[in-house]
């Protein structure tokens, strides 16, 4: 993918509703790089959280209202691995032998995640201005596996000169966080994401960040839990954030 | 009566004992076979040819039975079928009881659990006795394995020796791993020397040469089907292969994504009874092919794919769920992501459709996965399935999982969701009136706190700073 | 109903998925030299506790000494092959070690086998370097149990019959033209098992030591 002039933004609708602050950031980033970016005020849900328990149906009148929203061949970036891996692996799955399979696989074909759009298509290049930081990575599963660009967010965080990026003990694990799951099967969910969690805080680091906002809101939200007092020695609470806003305050000019 | 599966969750994570040593053998499997594959090329060409090949077979898989059978008996083993379960353990009471053996030493084999054998014949007075050490250390508390290649893995050096000074108490305690074993070896060769039966599973059946294929490090295998005078060997009508020569590829994706080993102490390949002139092998050799449920899974495009699993335990093992409650609390013979997989499809969806519910569908068993099964995705399919039926599907149970409140939720979403007006009114909304949003949402809050909502939704936000909306 | 045979080949030809032809299934093998076949057989096998000795027409004195060293009082044999022959001739004391030829089915040996003998010796087919692996390919002259009931097993391996891949051997003996034997076997080691703590102990049901003698000829005297 060579560099484009405009560009969809594809916010999710956890990041609308909890974390746009993550949202603004990315598009910011992109809008600093010369890029229009476009958020079509049509976008709602990308409709994993049904595809996930099983409610197809439901998901593709939900995913349909995002081939509507995102129709122009324009690439679409989206601040999340898993929401991306949904439209871009799953939604031609969800549309097969429908009328609308044709618009589902283009669709498929332009989704970018937002670390891999700057890390490789950009090949964005930041100057660090802030201060020297001990960042924890949490690599999301669909940054992983269903979207293989987990090596992006870690090439990004290198290229900031003042940041040491460190990754948990069993850095390859479910957070726990599984959409749904976390709801379905709260007890495992929660087993998973307090190992995580201590994974997190033995490393010590200042801020937590992660490609997908799921699994910052399961951390964070037990993060909390786990350790209420933010300054508690020996291992203090991280921040949490999403790798969007940590790469926007750092290389723009305040 | 086993209680419901949330107890039981409830319950294996609360026991800290069966955590730790669950955990302490899954993270040692994941390096060991981490380590076995140091060649990503070489790890993804043998996938792909383990996926052909078990994919061809299943493609052929009446053709190559018939063949099996063929050639098996052409090598003198006798081979019989069974539909279900209940045949199967009938097929095989019937030929212990022409011998008059009141006692069958057994070698692992997860059919003979799917199918309950111990208990049936027990019930019909032969003893069966479980010869692999893990199986063995279970038979003696009546527990039944929770990994489908280390059965005893959520027992420690401590609790064996508990058990073994209440079983055997003519030997002096021990709590060496050495000194547990030779307990165990000479227990065992009591039984080895004078068993009249042996039973045994089949890891690969090779259609081509009638030649059933076990792996084992212990020798145990070995032994229940060499010692005595009878051999019966239970299998999956699915472990059939075409050729001889697809055994090597297979084998090596086996045990090292198993155990890390680049083989097994003992490749068994055996191709009939004792023959004429020869001093020892038993003189019968009968192989019992089980369908029960495998016939109507075969006839699933996608789901068949299921039928490719060799059995080696890499997706429990990498599975953060299964790690988390060990194979006991899926209630099943076949825990983790194939258990998943498999059970509702053996089983119905109405009985343990909700295991397809544990897991986060992180991806990680369909990654290691051999055979490359779909792990993930057919979980997701049978879901689908659990809450609404699919036209053509044979799967049991379909919609049998299907709830008023369930569809209620998602009626609701979808309606949010397909009118963007709607979901800006609402979310809006939601967002100014967030100092009304509770400050417990259910299981959620129970170990998290409550995310807040923004202020403004990145819509607003996006407006004010002159974001083109389209 | 009553043929459960019919049923389950019916039901899976009703929805006969579409034929496929057989994968590609290219030989995997390795251009190895004799000595580096060697040399990875050995370190393959070292790797899960087997013992290489290299031998020359001396064997059995080799193996008399092994024996010696872990205490054994006799060790069984198959008297019939070539194997057996040269261990009669150059055993050099039959009072330490006894020698036991095996010419009785199991049946009427059974109690001797199991409980009163020390060690098994046999020859073997070949081996594989890549995994440290012998070939057995019991026979009438050299029954199945005398590789697995003894505590000790040796076995004579002749160097030039080292291949580099299971594969490869299978292959190249053509296994399926020639027929195989009712009890091909591929031992790799002693028996062990990892169900306790996945510590591994060894000899849990077959042999708690493996000796392999290698016997070195042609292209090989002299060399690894
Ligand atoms: S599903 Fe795959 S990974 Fe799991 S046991 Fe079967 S072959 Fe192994």
């Amino acid at each position: 993918m060579e560099k484009p002039l405009s560009v969809y933004f594809f916010g999710t609708c956890l990041i609308d509703m909890v974390l746009p602050q993550a949202g603004l950031a990315a598009m910011r980033l992109l809008r600093r790089e010369g890029i229009e970016v476009i958020y079509p005020q049509g976008q709602t849900c990308c409709g994993q959280p049904a595809y996930n328990s099983g409610y197809d149906a439901e998901a593709r009148t939900v995913a349909r209202c995002q081939l509507d929203a995102f129709s122009r061949d324009i690439p679409v970036v989206v601040p999340s691995a898993s929401c991306a891996g949904m439209m871009k692996v799953q939604y031609p799955k969800l549309f097969a032998g429908t009328p609308d399979q044709e618009r589902a696989e283009a669709l498929a074909r332009r989704v970018v995640e937002l670390t891999d759009f700057l890390a490789r298509v950009l090949d964005w290049r930041p100057v660090d201005r802030g201060a020297p930081l001990k960042v924890v990575l949490h690599q999301s599963c669909s940054a992983r596996r269903e979207m293989g660009v987990a090596d992006a967010a870690k090439d990004l965080l290198a290229r900031l000169a003042h940041l040491e990026t460190v990754e948990p003990d069993h850095a390859h694990e479910c957070c726990g966080f599984g959409g749904t799951f976390a709801v379905k099967q709260p007890e495992i969910s929660a087993a998973m994401a307090a190992d995580k969690a201590d994974a997190i805080l033995a490393t010590g680091a200042q801020v937590l960040v992660s490609q997908d906002a799921g699994c910052l809101l399961n951390l964070g939200g037990t993060l909390e839990r786990r350790c209420p007092d933010a300054a508690a020695q020996p291992s203090p609470r991280p921040a949490v954030k999403h790798i969007a806003e940590l790469l926007w305050e750092r290389t723009h000019d305040s | 009566m086993i209680p419901e599966f949330p107890v039981r969750v409830s319950q294996a994570l609360g026991n800290e004992r069966v955590r730790r040593n669950i955990r302490r053998t899954m993270d040692g499997l994941v390096l060991k076979r981490h380590k076995a594959f140091p060649d990503e090329h070489e790890l993804a060409v043998l996938r792909r040819r383990g996926k052909l090949i078990r994919g061809h077979a299943l493609a052929h898989l009446p053709d190559l039975l018939e063949e099996l059978e063929r050639n098996c008996q052409r090598n003198g083993i006798q081979v019989h079928w069974a539909e279900t379960a209940a045949e199967g353990n009938a097929l095989v009471r019937d030929i212990l009881r022409r011998h008059g053996a009141d006692l069958v030493i057994k070698g692992k084999s997860m059919v003979s659990e799917e199918m309950g054998l111990n208990h049936y014949l027990e019930a019909q007075g032969i003893r069966a006795v479980e010869t692999d050490l893990g199986e063995f250390i279970l038979q003696l508390g009546d527990e039944r394995p929770s990994h489908i290649i280390a059965p005893a893995i959520h027992k420690d050096r401590v609790e064996i020796a508990q058990r073994f000074a209440a079983h055997f108490p003519e030997y002096p305690y021990t709590e060496d791993i050495e000194g547990l074993t030779a307990i165990a070896r000479r227990i065992m060769r009591e039984h080895f020397g004078r068993a009249i039966a042996g039973l045994s599973g089949v890891n690969f059946a090779v259609a081509e040469t009638g030649t059933l294929c076990l792996v084992e490090n212990e020798g145990n295998g070995r032994l229940c089907t060499t010692a005595p005078q009878v051999h019966i060997a239970v299998c999956g009508i699915e472990k059939v292969i075409a050729r001889l020569d697809q055994l090597p590829p297979l084998l090596t994706l086996l045990t090292r994504s198993a155990t890390g080993q680049p083989i097994t102490t003992y490749v068994n390949m055996i191709s009939g009874p004792r023959r004429e002139g020869e001093l020892d092998g038993p003189r019968e050799v009968h192989l019992v092919l089980l369908d029960n449920g495998r016939s109507r899974i075969h006839g699933d495009p996608q789901l068949s794919s299921t039928l490719r699993c060799i059995r080696c335990g890499a997706c429990m093992n990498h599975c953060p769920v299964y790690s988390r409650l060990g194979g006991h609390a899926y209630g099943t013979v076949y825990p983790g992501p194939i258990g998943g997989v498999l059970e509702p499809q053996l089983q119905g969806l109405d009985r343990l459709g909700e295991l397809a519910d544990a897991s986060s569908l992180c991806g990680a068993c369909g990654e290691v996965c051999p055979v490359r099964i779909p792990l993930p995705a057919l979980l997701r399919r049978l879901r689908a399935e659990g809450v609404r039926g699919r036209q053509g599907s044979r799967v049991v149970g379909q919609g049998s999982r299907r709830k008023p409140l369930h569809r209620l939720i998602w009626t609701l979403w979808r309606w949010v969701n397909a009118y963007p007006s709607l979901y800006r009114g609402l979310t809006g909304l939601g967002t100014r009136l967030r100092w009304l949003m509770p400050k417990h949402l259910g299981p959620w809050t129970r170990t998290r706190s409550a995310p807040a909502l923004a202020p403004r939704s990145l819509h607003e936000l996006a407006r004010s700073e002159g974001f083109r909306g389209e | 109903m009553s043929d459960p045979r019919a049923a389950i080949l019916s039901r899976l030809r009703a929805r006969h998925p579409a034929a496929r032809p057989l994968p590609e299934n290219p030989v995997r093998r390795f251009d190895w030299s004799p000595q580096e076949r060697l040399s990875r057989f050995r370190e393959a096998l070292a790797a899960v506790r087997g013992e290489v000795v290299l031998v020359d027409e001396d064997w059995p004195l080799r193996l008399f000494a092994w024996l010696r060293a872990r205490g054994a009082n006799n060790l069984r044999y198959a008297p019939a092959t070539e194997l057996g022959q040269e261990l009669e001739q150059a055993w050099p004391d039959g009072e330490a070690i006894r020698l036991m030829p095996h010419r009785e089915p199991v049946e009427t040996c059974r109690q001797e086998l199991f409980a009163n003998t020390d060690a098994g010796l046999t020859g073997c087919l070949g081996a594989i370097a890549e995994t440290g692996s012998l070939v057995l390919w019991p026979s009438v002259q050299e029954p199945r149990l005398l590789s697995l009931v003894p505590p000790l097993h040796a076995v004579v391996l002749d160097a030039r019959n080292i291949r580099s891949t299971f594969h490869e051997f299978l292959v190249a003996e053509d296994w399926v033209g020639q027929g195989l034997p009712t009890n091909a076997l591929l031992i790799t080691g002693p028996s062990k098992s990892a169900d306790i703590e996945q510590t591994l102990a060894y000899g849990v049901h077959g042999p708690k030591e493996l000796l392999v003698l290698v016997r070195q000829d042609l292209g090989l005297a002299g060399g690894a």
